[in-house]
């Protein structure tokens, strides 16, 4: 604990980082997988190419996909935003499939009572079809959100300055209360993110409260 | 970049000697050959046990919240605890297998855990009503119809070792992360990216491979298409067909097995840990 109360300016600026180069992407990822999850959704034969797409690249390990970066971007090796693209790729990897079963999951009858009370193409999919496919979208949110803090940490091995130099530093000095404080930051953060998304999710579903909590 | 990256790849002294490369994909399959079958040992029987008789159950939310606890973290704490016990080439051995276990449990107890679960309480039922025992519930009902998620969770588990084993050369661990680990270390970004590109395809080949896998070992009663959850058995599919509106039953029967197949290639991803 003194080597929290000696460095905390320190966490706290790594922190700032971290939340950056972990909710960036989220955002992103999260606006481009929305047409793509859509197109899924929208064509059918589209869904397994565009489903076994993304899967694929999730499968890539992290540190892989940050050293390959500079190969793909043409930026520099110590460069932020290789971790910025590497991390709004698994993003976007997760959060297509969310996306297209969620739209998937809004029941026809609701569509057709849309269509028939003169809702039609994105003012239906915006007003009707996104905000009820919202609880989906966002469980996949918070599995991005906690995958993304937890991935973040690794970027210290390629020199992008985050909450993972705690981890780093801590281990090659052998200071135990710096590796802790690098684990339990990395866990906060992860938990805040989540508890930001959960927030979200509730004020933009009110009809499930009102309901008593079913959907 | 590219050209010194082929450069590399092609180098024959890139493909020889024990940092060479076969040897170094040697060892990276060894080591999660051996953790996946150590995780398999504890978490099959203890999902199995799980999901078979309810209890326990936070045995599985508690595992699964390992996920928030960053894996390079986890791998520096085990390192430095473990590490100076431990004497000679094990001492960087062991705490690295140690994470790589205690990382690929969650998927796999989750896994079977879920595919035990799944089993409709029905064909449970029907079971004991022809008179088999407890066991043989578990061995030729449960396990057979849970075997797509069980399968998923192995796949999971594959992944997520596969990816930590790179990051684990960190703390001496031998394998394709060392051609990252050391490349990045020497200033030599051909080597190091030579090695990602080699990790990576080697992900992709071995999830591809465990997708086939999965396709060939699941029972043809659930590809046939009657889902656990419609209470049928094994070749009732046909027996339906025989029925009025064969077409029809046949084109249900193909869409339910691809959503179960669907059903567990999403679990793989959602249990799947950060990396």
């Amino acid at each position: 604990m003194t080597w929290l109360g000696d460095n905390w300016r320190t966490v706290l600026d790594l922190a700032v980082s971290h939340l950056y180069l972990a909710g960036v992407p989220l955002v992103i990822g999260l606006v481009l997988a929305l047409p793509l999850g859509w197109a899924a959704k929208r064509w059918a034969g589209a869904y397994p190419a565009i489903i076994t797409g993304t899967g694929l690249l999730y499968t890539i390990p992290s540190l892989a996909l940050f050293v390959m970066m500079p190969l793909l971007l043409g930026t520099k090796i110590l460069d932020p935003v290789n971790v910025l693209v590497a991390m709004t790729i698994y993003t976007v990897a997760l959060l297509v499939r969310t996306v297209a079963d969620g739209l998937r999951a809004v029941p026809d009858h609701v569509e057709q009572a849309a269509t028939a009370m003169g809702y039609r193409g994105l003012r239906r999919l915006f007003g009707v079809e996104l905000p009820l496919a919202v609880p989906v979208i966002a469980a996949g949110l918070r599995v991005a959100a906690v995958s993304n803090v937890s991935i973040v940490s690794v970027a210290s091995v390629v020199g992008v300055s985050q909450l993972g130099d705690l981890l780093v530093d801590g281990y090659n000095r052998v200071i135990w209360g710096e590796l802790l404080t690098g684990i339990l930051a990395c866990v906060l953060l992860a938990l805040l993110l989540d508890l930001v998304i959960q927030a979200g999710t509730r004020a933009l579903t009110p009809w499930v409260r009102a309901q008593g909590g079913r959907p | 970049m590219i050209p010194s990256l082929i450069s590399w790849l092609t180098d024959p002294a890139s493909w020889s000697g024990e940092d060479g490369i076969p040897a170094r994909l040697l060892e990276h399959l060894g080591y999660t050959l051996l953790t996946v079958v150590l995780a398999s040992l504890v978490a099959i029987p203890l999902g199995l046990w799980v999901g078979h008789t309810g209890r326990a159950r936070w045995l599985v939310s508690l595992t699964n919240s390992v996920r928030a606890v960053p894996t390079l973290g986890l791998l520096f704490a085990v390192s430095l605890l473990l590490g100076p016990r431990i004497s000679g080439e094990l001492a960087f051995l062991v705490p690295s297998i140690v994470v790589l276990v205690i990382l690929a449990v969650p998927p796999i107890l989750a896994g079977t855990y879920a595919g035990i679960e799944a089993v409709s309480p029905a064909v449970r039922d029907a079971a004991r009503g022809v008179g088999m025992t407890g066991w043989q519930v578990v061995r030729s009902v449960e396990i057979p119809n849970g075997m797509p998620l069980l399968l998923s969770g192995i796949r999971s588990a594959v992944l997520q070792v596969v990816a930590t084993a790179t990051i684990a050369a960190l703390v001496g661990l031998g394998g394709l992360g060392r051609y990252l680990i050391d490349g990045i270390a020497l200033g030599d970004y051909p080597r190091a990216a030579g090695g990602a590109l080699l990790v990576a395809v080697l992900a992709v080949v071995l999830d591809g491979v465990l997708a086939l896998v999965q396709r060939r070992v699941v029972s043809p009663g659930l590809t046939a298409g009657t889902r656990p959850g419609r209470g049928g058995g094994r070749g009732s599919g046909g027996g339906r067909g025989g029925l009025d509106g064969a077409g029809q039953d046949v084109s249900a029967a193909g869409k339910d097995s691809s959503d179960q197949m669907v059903e567990g290639e999403r679990f793989a991803g959602e249990t799947r840990a950060p990396i």
